[in-house]
């Protein structure tokens, strides 16, 4: 801890402070293109920190990182799109509010509220790290499955009080990312035609399955709303907006916890953290039916631990050189190029540079944080595109976005099948969030269940490889108790309507 | 005569451009080199240092942009490249040996070796024998013989299907008479993780990450035909009696798809080498800890031949029907 307050001062030379404002500004502009994610945004800046020394060039990736996952939200609030995978859980609330006017509000919340996340991970990499790494390594096969399971039990909470069009949903997900080689049997699988090749990536996916069908109902009510609202910078809403954090005291905790403990798991990252949490703060809730009509909380809770995964998807990649999250394993390309291994030599020898990179991530949290609020301020702006032009740009951004990923016209056009596809659905009323869930999670449990069968076969057999030891038990109980409250949830509310229905069937 | 004045000038200034055409020489523009996987991975990381003096007038002039197509372990690449890529020259492709040659056997795409025509070799990484630091088995004789007792017990992991980890462990299962279980990972730093934290018993992976974690690990051997200036101290499998060679070495470079111009070849055949062997290039790949290794057309178009001969005896039984 003191170490990383001594080196705060080398933060202070010019070229640092501006390479941290320009990370922050630029990370933000990264995150909120949706496509460019921030496991690309720091790829792509690798290669420039070459030419800077060391701590230069960590603090740029650090900070960019940092912002990437924040600058997500803008998207995802003002246009239903999010702009880093990280942002799926607060556009099912932050967007509601925007469409009620509340865009600025939301941004805020968002901010905030990743702000908060991101200086708790950062201290738990400053505090923790030692008992952490280790828990990191306890994560195999079996314990990543659990994981897994457990935040598939949330789609009942992304469903809207549709369970059963859900869990169809998340099956259609999980069938979508199937498609392809199989990465444990080499075998391809759906594959009928060679566009499907290489699979389904992730965002693509995302993009299709949450821009498209805006768009087509854009412009389906394009010729009802002649006049839109003109929105106006609000003033005076900063802190009572703020002020009622105080009432979200058990998200943010619970955040937090959710969020660094999804970070240190190497295989799971900031879009995990921040569905699972947002299910947590819905079932602690007392009014849940308002999550996913523009609930604030929802947005806290999503942005709160997809922040928190940041400094902690570090703690395993510093110490034992295993990323965290995708974008930490794309970081450590950056700290090798500077001839910077992970391990104790980063602590010893190279404290000088690791602490100041550590201190930068922290200052970059406030920095990324009074960016976003400025950010906020002039959102207005955006709401006040007219529909013909936001229609346009939103088809131009998805496909730039889906094509620069991979560099494949092939996932352009699956992105507007996939689109078309949920348009179709949301119409029959498939809520589109249980898909993307299976879409992410699917491989992770495929995988690891697959990987764990393998080894489990060699030693003590699946059921006990499965089903002992400390931490997959206690995923199991999580899953179990999230499962039942979820169903007992649905079940209540369920009653209560029908009761509601009969009185008013009754008093009519 | 106004008609025929125009009539001159459009076939002057077509002259000039005819001539401006023929005289420019390769290459007049950015060439792109398509990398098989994603951005920050090893291949990646190094075809960025290694492509970065090419905008010098000595190399190539004119700078190389990375464009990453990853995906089905390359496979999505290669058959871009062969089926819907530039053959004008300035598509270059990275290639990864022997995930390219191993998939064209197996899986039968688009692509075989001889799809390629080689430019220029920049890095070899050989494939090490890895256990954890806690393994009761301190050597490779100890680890044989374990697993002979225990035939498909021994759990051995490596960074995907048809990888060069996945080649040497095929081999060191023929080698030595032995029946191993592989896991394949997703990618080399997960199986690192699968290794240091005990969930398999031991694992084939990139001699230049296993060198810089010897406080978690322990490595038995190399699979290659000598020992490596990174680990002097760590024997060959050779040295140890197992007959492997270094058909699992993943060796990284540039090549073109065939029907490129002569032109083209001709004068990338001549800078690439030059370039990879560029100081500052080898100062960057020694910092990061990444082996290099130059070889020119010819000395790569052999390897190529003799990669694939050893993969189709060592791949018959797994090929696809």
């Amino acid at each position: 801890m003191l170490e990383t307050l001594q080196h705060m001062g080398n933060l202070l030379s010019l070229g640092n402070f501006l390479v941290l404002l320009l990370g922050s500004v630029g990370g933000i502009f990264f995150g909120a293109m949706p496509g460019l994610s921030p496991t690309m945004a720091v790829a792509l800046l690798v290669p420039f920190t070459f030419y800077m020394d060391a701590t230069t060039g960590l603090i740029l990736l650090g900070s960019v990182y940092t912002s990437a996952v924040a600058g997500g939200a803008i998207t995802a609030v003002l246009i239903n799109i999010p702009g880093a995978p990280a942002s799926i859980a607060t556009l099912l609330d932050g967007h509601p509010m925007a469409k009620k006017g509340e865009g600025q509000q939301a941004l805020y919340i968002a901010f905030v509220g990743s702000l908060i996340g991101g200086v708790c991970g950062v201290l738990a990499l400053i505090l923790l790290t030692p008992p952490l790494a280790a828990f990191a390594l306890s994560f195999g096969p079996s314990e990543l499955f659990w994981v897994s399971v457990f935040g598939i039990t949330v789609i009942a909470g992304l469903s809207d009080g549709r369970l059963i069009k859900g869990l169809f949903g998340g099956v259609l997900g999980m069938l979508i990312s199937c498609i392809g080689y199989s990465p444990m049997l080499g075998e391809p699988r759906f594959v009928f035609h060679d566009t499907l090749i290489s699979g389904i990536a992730m965002v693509p996916a995302l993009i299709g399955l949450f821009a498209i069908p805006q768009v087509l109902d854009l412009a389906a009510e394009v010729h009802l709303q002649v006049t839109k609202n003109k929105y106006m910078p609000k003033k005076g809403v900063f802190w009572p907006t703020v002020r009622k954090f105080r009432e979200w005291w058990k998200t943010v905790v619970i955040g937090n916890i959710v969020g660094i403990i999804i970070g240190i798991i190497p295989g799971a990252g900031g879009q995990v953290a921040g569905l699972i949490n947002y299910d947590q703060a819905r079932k602690m809730s007392k009014h849940p039916e308002t999550f996913g009509t523009g609930e604030p909380e929802g947005v806290v809770a999503s942005e709160v631990s997809n922040n928190a995964t940041v400094g902690a998807a570090l703690i395993p990649l510093l110490t034992l050189g295993v990323p965290g999250s995708p974008t930490a394993a794309v970081l450590l390309g950056g700290l090798l190029i500077h001839g910077l291994f992970p391990g104790p030599e980063l602590f010893g020898k190279h404290a000088d540079i690791t602490y100041t990179f550590i201190a930068g991530m922290l200052v970059a949290q406030f920095f990324m944080c009074g960016i976003g609020l400025l950010f906020a301020r002039y959102s207005h702006a955006i709401m006040n595109i007219p529909n013909l032009i936001m229609m346009a740009s939103v088809v131009i951004l998805a496909v730039i976005g889906t094509y620069c990923v991979q560099n494949n016209m092939d996932d352009v056009i699956v992105m507007f099948a996939l689109g078309l596809l949920m348009y179709l659905g949301a119409k029959a009323e498939f809520p589109s969030a249980p898909v993307v869930l299976g879409v992410i999670l699917g491989p992770i449990a495929e995988e690891s269940f697959l990987r764990g069968k393998m080894i489990a076969e060699t030693d003590v057999g699946v059921f006990s490889y499965f089903f002992t030891g400390g931490i997959n038990l206690l995923f199991i109980a999580l899953s179990v108790g999230s499962l039942a409250w979820g169903l007992y949830g649905e079940h209540s509310r369920h009653r209560k309507r029908q009761n509601a229905q009969a009185a008013s069937a009754a008093a009519a | 005569m106004k008609k025929a004045i125009l009539f001159c000038l459009v076939l002057l200034l077509g002259s000039v451009a005819g001539v401006a055409g023929a005289a420019d020489p390769y290459p007049s523009s950015p060439i792109s080199l398509i990398v098989a996987y994603t951005p920050g991975g090893a291949t990646d990381f190094q075809a960025r240092i290694v492509s970065m003096p090419a905008g010098e007038e000595r190399y190539f002039g004119q700078p190389i942009v990375i464009v990453n197509k990853p995906g089905a372990g390359g496979m999505t690449a290669w058959n871009w490249c062969v089926e819907k890529g530039g053959k004008d020259g300035y598509t270059l492709v990275s290639y990864n040996m022997p995930h390219l040659i191993a998939q064209s056997i197996v899986s039968k795409p688009s692509f075989t070796a001889d799809s390629f025509i080689p430019v220029a070799n920049w890095g070899a990484d050989p494939a090490v024998l890895i256990v954890p630091k806690k393994s009761p088995l301190k050597n490779v004789k100890e680890f044989v013989e374990y697993a002979k007792a225990n035939p498909g017990k021994v759990t051995i992991n490596g960074a995907g299907l048809y990888v060069g980890h996945h080649i040497a462990t095929l081999q060191l299962e023929k080698a030595a008479g032995i029946k191993l279980t592989y896991i394949p990972e997703k990618g080399g730093t997960d199986a690192f993780q699968a290794v240091y934290s005990n969930k398999v018993m031991a694992g084939f992976n990139n001699l230049a990450d296993a060198f810089r974690n010897t406080d978690n690990l322990n490595i038995l051997a190399i699979a290659d035909t000598k020992r490596h200036e990174f680990l002097p101290d760590v024997p060959t499998f050779q040295e140890l009696g197992y007959d492997i060679d270094d058909a699992s070495v993943n060796y990284r470079g540039y090549c073109f798809v065939k029907g490129v111009s002569q032109e083209a070849v001709d004068k990338a055949i001549k800078v690439a080498p030059a370039m990879f062997n560029d100081p500052m290039v080898v100062k960057k790949m020694k910092e990061s800890g990444s082996p290099l290794k130059v070889m020119n057309n010819v000395e790569t178009q052999k390897m190529f031949n003799s990669q694939k001969a050893k993969l189709e005896v060592l791949l018959k039984d797994l090929v696809k029907k």
